[in-house]
């Protein structure tokens, strides 16, 4: 079989279209190339969808956090505190089962016992914690003078958090909101290794790897692809992110520019 | 009964890796500043691959090959007669006196084993963030401090070990305590290396038993095993922040940084 039929087999596979069986020996490289790539689609998913919903939610964590008000900060420390002070990987396990109870209750939720919703949920509101604290901090440290001017030029409210608190709370923000980013990506691996099963053998990248190497007893091969495939698309989300870091930063002069400094995390 | 070992197995986990990693970590850091290129590369090198390879992957990737790479040793050192490969294909094959542990041993040298390869993965993965953290830290201590021990005569090794050694931890321990935080957060990830913990225990005993199997019949309880778990991980974290604050406090006493200054003034 050419490398050409197993791509037109297996490269959507994760997504149920193509061959129905996996391939059951003599695996190949271009099969495992192809497969694992095949599960980075569930990543990518994952990722891009749970970080844009979790921007806003965390704009408003952060503003919540930051409010006068204690109806408004209490709840905002506690969805806070409780994502970021649990692992994630617990997260899971428990979403997976609170769905499976309420789907008993209420048919509603039988979408979310599938990994495709219940586990973007899970990390919907996970990196929406993470980012929350990061804008939070951001926030905290928008200059003075910022909003002093804001203010001497009659801005006041929603013009003024729209112009002024809000792009430079971003612009402050950024570089560890790109660190986020890459980490949530890598926290994808974690959906079909917790609680959430992967229905029809569809599964993520690892999902794929660890299929490789349980088959193969040979974890030389399977996991360096997976790597491969992540450092490809960390590089890509970096490319994109530096990309609006430059659109953020386009104001001022070019000593006072902030770098976007990688700093890979281990686990959450 | 063996849900409530796990939970010792968890803080067993966590009391021999975090001194074994900060081992490490204080190795690692002393080896990248060392003045003889190749050491200081080693321990550079050392650093850069484990914090670059993306998460779980390491897990699941090392754990195999630590213990397949064992498993290969003793087969060349015991079993010289042995003339098929050890990779037959997709098997690995070794002698039965090489396997580890023999296939003879008792259940619990099984599981002591399992244990033990995750205290060393967890030891490597950690002990090379800590390296990091020290690292930094062994720059941050002044200078000016460093020359002093130098013009009262001290050599290299008793300036490092009396006057940097005791100064660094002030600036190493924000570090380390997000360090030990997301060790606590790692936990569950034995659960992937195959040892029997915490989250095992919980699917285990928290899924439907019928009658037929056990004299205390119950639904699916698994829901509020892992709300238990959640409820565990967040109490844990919570005392380790206040626990760590107190440290933070303690360490400042007398050091010239900025909350160190701030006691004095309040004391005098």
């Amino acid at each position: 079989m050419s490398c050409w039929i197993t791509i037109q087999d297996y490269a959507l596979r994760s997504i149920g279209v193509g061959a129905r069986l996996l391939p059951k020996e003599d695996f190949t490289l271009c099969q495992q190339f192809t497969l694992i790539g095949s599960g980075m689609i569930w990543n990518i998913y994952f990722g891009a969808l749970a970080l844009l919903a979790g921007f806003f939610l965390a704009t408003a964590l952060a503003l919540g956090k930051n409010a006068e008000n204690r109806w408004l900060r209490k709840p905002s420390e506690w969805f806070i505190f409780i994502f970021r002070g649990s692992p994630l990987f617990i997260q899971f396990f428990f979403a997976y089962f609170l769905f499976l109870s309420l789907k008993q209750v209420a048919p509603v939720f039988a979408p979310f016992t599938a990994a495709w919703l219940g586990a973007l949920v899970t990390l919907f509101f996970n990196t929406a914690a993470y980012t929350g604290e990061i804008f939070y901090g951001a926030l905290r440290s928008v200059p003075k003078g910022d909003l002093e001017a804001a203010d001497a030029y009659g801005f006041s409210g929603w013009k003024k958090f729209r112009k002024i608190t809000w792009p430079t709370m971003l612009r402050l923000a950024w570089p560890a909101y790109t660190n986020e980013a890459i980490f949530l990506f890598h926290a994808t691996t974690l959906v079909y290794f917790s609680g959430f099963p992967a229905w029809r053998q569809k599964g993520d990248a690892l999902y794929y790897a660890n299929y490789f190497a349980d088959k193969t007893f040979n974890p030389f091969i399977p996991y360096p692809i997976l790597a491969s495939y992540f450092i490809l698309l960390t590089l890509v989300v970096v490319t994109l992110f530096g990309l609006m870091n430059r659109h953020l930063n386009r104001h001022l002069p070019h000593g006072l520019r902030q770098k976007i400094r990688l700093r890979p995390n281990l686990i959450r | 009964m063996a849900f409530y070992v796990s939970f010792g197995t968890v803080l067993l986990l966590l009391a021999i890796t975090a001194p074994v990693s900060l081992g490490f970590g204080f190795v690692g850091a002393m080896l990248a500043r060392s003045r003889v290129r190749p050491v200081a590369w080693i321990g550079k090198a050392y650093i850069a691959i484990v914090r670059g390879v993306p998460d779980i992957a390491f897990f699941l990737f090392f754990v195999i090959a630590f213990d397949q790479a064992i498993e290969w040793t003793r087969h060349k050192t015991l079993c010289r007669d042995w003339t098929d490969p050890i990779r037959q294909g997709n098997d690995f094959v070794v002698c039965d006196a090489a396997k580890m542990p023999l296939s003879s041993a008792a259940q619990w040298v099984h599981e002591v084993y399992g244990f033990t390869l995750a205290v060393i993965t967890f030891a490597i993965v950690f002990g090379a963030f800590a390296a990091n953290v020290l690292y930094g830290a062994m720059r941050a201590v002044p200078h000016a401090q460093m020359e002093t021990a130098e013009a009262y005569g001290m050599n290299r090794r008793q300036a490092f070990w009396r006057i940097m050694v005791p100064q660094m931890w002030v600036f190493a321990l924000p570090g380390l305590s997000n360090l030990w935080m997301v060790l606590i957060k790692a936990t569950p990830l034995l659960f992937l290396l195959g040892v029997e913990d915490i989250v095992y225990w919980a699917r285990e005993l928290g899924g439907a038993k019928t009658a037929k199997f056990t004299s205390y019949p119950h639904g699916d309880w698994r829901m509020w095993y892992f709300l238990a778990l959640l409820v565990f991980y967040l109490a844990f974290t919570k005392l380790s922040e206040v626990v760590l604050e107190r440290l933070m406090v303690r360490l400042s006493n007398g050091q010239a940084t900025l909350s160190g200054e701030k006691q004095r003034k309040a004391n005098a």
